[in-house]
């Protein structure tokens, strides 16, 4: 969309800057979307950082067969940890800073809806992360469970264990408080003449995330309640020995388990919508299906949660219903792929370090959503369920998916952020170091599954060895390369070439219409939409 | 214009608000759902006697060894069936008794679960009768002689010539005082 003046700099400067705190008591007080922003991907790189270090942890262990350097519990707890760690700290932080830095800019809001409520979501989340992080430290040590809290090791564990479930509450929390905030600004922030099938694909992918957000983390809030409530309080929803029943908390969980996959992978959708017409120079293609498949992938993904769970003794009718409603994602995850690619067919593309992670995203992606049929298919899963197959495939679902386009995200957005390019020759490298080693690290481990190696276990069969030691050396490798990527980074922050407004030459959007860095306000006045021609 | 806006946000804020309580009420009402689907579709049905095998003949050309296991989880009693094993015709009418005592000097509820080895003979399994439908209390030192009335399904798989019923009793947590507050509630 083009605004005819891009004034939301120009008296940006003017006012409500000098009376700011300074210091730490800025950081902590703040309600500017743009602090809060940054603040969540700091934290969310934090994240990363520990709960990847916990993942070197667990393939250093897995280097050789038989038990090296941790105890089999203390592995259990690593497992665990990183699963929650990553999923709750790192990957649905990120994508909520991208979403507070830039869906106010791209709308033409001044800030978010709740500038309060925003700075509330943000600081709760450093205390779950504590908590989490330091359930590793009290007696009996932290969960063991693995990150989905199956009881009925879950009823069992010691205090770690009630730690972790008051991390996910305060996660919760924090997610739906977000969320909220994210809906309301997107419903009634936009710039007047930006309908909502006239606004940028982000804010589309942000809309449906947040009410599936809304919807299913009050589900897993109750779920883990239960879990709290059998620990302590005498309850038996999932305690056998009173009479209830262990695979019902597997039906909760995974009806929240599942549309959290879409969480995840939803905004990451966005970016790349962005990020592919940006550098192959053409408007997305087929913009009105890509917004009926996001919405029909939200949908669908609240009835097929029980394909996570084909061998607890499910019906065939059962089995038979989850898989082909599972297959049945296929088809609108196919239109966005499709779109995807014929947004770049004939179009003048150039490579620079965000389209690679976004050309690097698609590829992989597909694959890890080709391994997700086949897992889909209950006959081949009873054979690979619990095994490395099932490991390799969400990895390159969440990896390759969600943080090669968070990667994207950043490389193209860090201009507007820090008003600075970064270093092309270095952000490059960090592509094909991530996208090479990713690949060491994780497509053996289809062959570790197929063959029948179990996951979640420190030790495993002497035929394993060979495929476990490249598939460690792949993971050193990429927990190593994104050291380079805090190196990029802090390099853009501290200066570099100069960032023009619009440092890409294909992008679109409000965003690209104030200065890079982009002033501490925009848009205190709604930018005029003379014709909207295009969408993001 | 502002204080529309804010009336507007406050109105969203509610609804969404509102959809995340009752989203957390779904998560519990799916304990009831999922107890009423078990039941309908006949899923997990341990704690109700099978239906009786109906016109079915005994089956006299084969015998099926039913061997009896007990196991006790963090019970302080002692469980054992009154015989290791039986051989019975598929179809035939079998009645087994468990013993178990209360080896405390305070009353127990516990709650048995069985379960079937090999796994497959689960479904030809038809108990009528079985300790394992209700929680057992267990006075101080109480012991008690616990009935099974069950018949095999003659469409038992040829192969299968010995099925294994174990059950497991589990402590009911809290309900040790259950049997006590009619009689003597303290301080009313």
């Amino acid at each position: 969309m083009e605004a005819t003046h891009a004034h939301g700099a120009g008296h940006a400067h003017g006012d409500g800057h000098s009376h700011h705190p300074k210091g730490v008591m800025r950081w902590i007080t703040t309600t500017n979307h743009k602090d809060i922003g940054t603040m969540y991907l700091w934290f969310s790189f934090a994240m990363f950082m520990v709960g990847g270090a916990m993942a070197l942890i667990i393939r250093a262990e897995l280097f050789q067969p038989g038990l090296q350097y941790v105890e089999p519990e203390f592995f259990n707890q690593m497992i665990t940890l990183h699963g929650l760690i990553m999923v709750f700290g790192a990957i649905m932080p990120a994508f909520v800073g991208f979403a507070n830095w830039m869906i106010p800019m791209m709308i033409g809001a001044p800030d978010m809806a709740f500038a309060r409520m925003n700075n509330w979501s943000f600081w709760l989340l450093p205390p779950a992360g504590i908590l989490l992080t330091a359930s590793m430290f009290v007696p009996g040590g932290a969960a063991g469970t693995g990150w989905t809290l199956y009881p009925p090791l879950s009823i069992q564990m010691g205090i770690g264990m009630d730690m972790a479930i008051f991390a996910v509450h305060i996660l919760g929390m924090s997610s739906i408080m977000g969320s909220i905030n994210i809906v309301t600004t997107i419903l009634n922030l936009r710039a007047p003449g930006m309908p909502l099938m006239r606004m940028p694909m982000f804010c589309w992918t942000w809309l449906i995330t947040g009410f599936l957000l809304i919807a299913v983390m009050p589900v897993l809030a109750g779920a883990v309640t239960m879990i709290l409530t059998d620990r302590h309080f005498g309850t038996s929803f999932f305690s056998a020995a009173g009479g209830g029943d262990p695979v019902l908390f597997q039906h909760i969980f995974w009806f929240f388990g599942h549309p959290e996959v879409y969480i995840i992978a939803l905004p990451a959708f966005g970016v790349v919508s962005h990020v592919i017409p940006a550098f192959a120079r053409k408007p997305i293609f087929g913009y009105t299906s890509m917004v009926y498949a996001i919405a029909s992938i939200a949908l669908i993904s609240f009835i097929v949660w029980a394909h996570h769970m084909y061998v607890v003794g499910m019906p065939v009718a059962g089995q038979l219903y989850f898989m082909y409603a599972t297959i049945l994602i296929a088809v609108p995850t196919g239109v966005k792929v499709f779109n995807w690619v014929a947004t770049m067919w004939r179009g003048s593309m150039t490579f620079e370090t965000p389209m690679l992670f976004a050309l690097g995203f698609l590829f992989l992606f597909t694959i890890g959503g080709f391994t997700g049929l086949v897992l889909s298919n209950t006959a081949i899963d009873v054979q690979l369920q619990d095994t490395y197959y099932v490991v390799a495939h969400f990895h390159y679902v969440m990896v390759a998916g969600a943080l090669f386009s968070a990667f994207a995200a950043v490389y193209y957005w860090l201009p507007k952020w820090t008003g600075h390019m970064y270093d092309e020759t270095l952000g490059q490298w960090h592509f094909w170091l991530s996208i090479i080693s990713f690949n060491i690290a994780f497509f053996p481990q289809h062959f570790l599954g197929l063959a029948g190696m179990p996951r979640r276990i420190p030790d495993y069969a002497l035929q394993f060895v060979d495929f476990n030691q490249v598939s460690t050396i792949g993971a050193f490798g990429f927990g190593l390369s994104q050291l380079l990527f805090l190196y990029v980074v802090l390099k853009a922050i501290r200066g570099g070439v100069k960032a023009a407004a619009k440092p890409w030459e294909g992008a679109t959007g409000l965003e690209w219409t104030v200065p890079s860095p982009a002033p501490y306000h925009t848009f205190e006045e709604p930018p005029v939409l003379t014709e909207a021609k295009g969408h993001a | 214009m502002n204080a529309n806006r804010n009336a507007d946000n406050r109105r969203v804020l509610f609804r969404l608000l509102a959809v995340a309580g009752l989203m957390f009420g779904f998560g519990y009402a799916m304990v009831p759902m999922y107890q009423k689907f078990c039941e309908i579709t006949g899923i997990n049905n341990l704690l109700n006697p099978d239906d009786a095998l109906r016109n079915t003949q005994v089956d006299t050309s084969r015998k099926v060894t039913v061997e009896f296991d007990a196991n006790l989880h963090g019970l302080p009693w002692s469980f054992k069936p009154g015989q290791t094993s039986v051989s019975v015709h598929p179809g035939e009418l079998v009645h087994v008794v468990y013993r178990v005592s209360n080896t405390r000097n305070h009353p127990v509820t516990g709650q048995a679960i069985p379960s079937y080895g090999p796994q497959l003979a689960a479904a030809h399994f038809k108990k009528l009768e079985c300790f394992c439908f209700a929680r057992q209390t267990l006075g101080p030192g109480e012991s008690r002689e616990m009935p099974v009335v069950f018949s095999i399904d003659p469409a038992l798989p040829k192969e299968v010539n010995t099925i294994t019923l174990s059950y497991t009793f589990f402590e009911v947590a809290g309900a040790v005082a259950e049997p006590a507050p009619q009689q003597r509630r303290p301080g009313a």
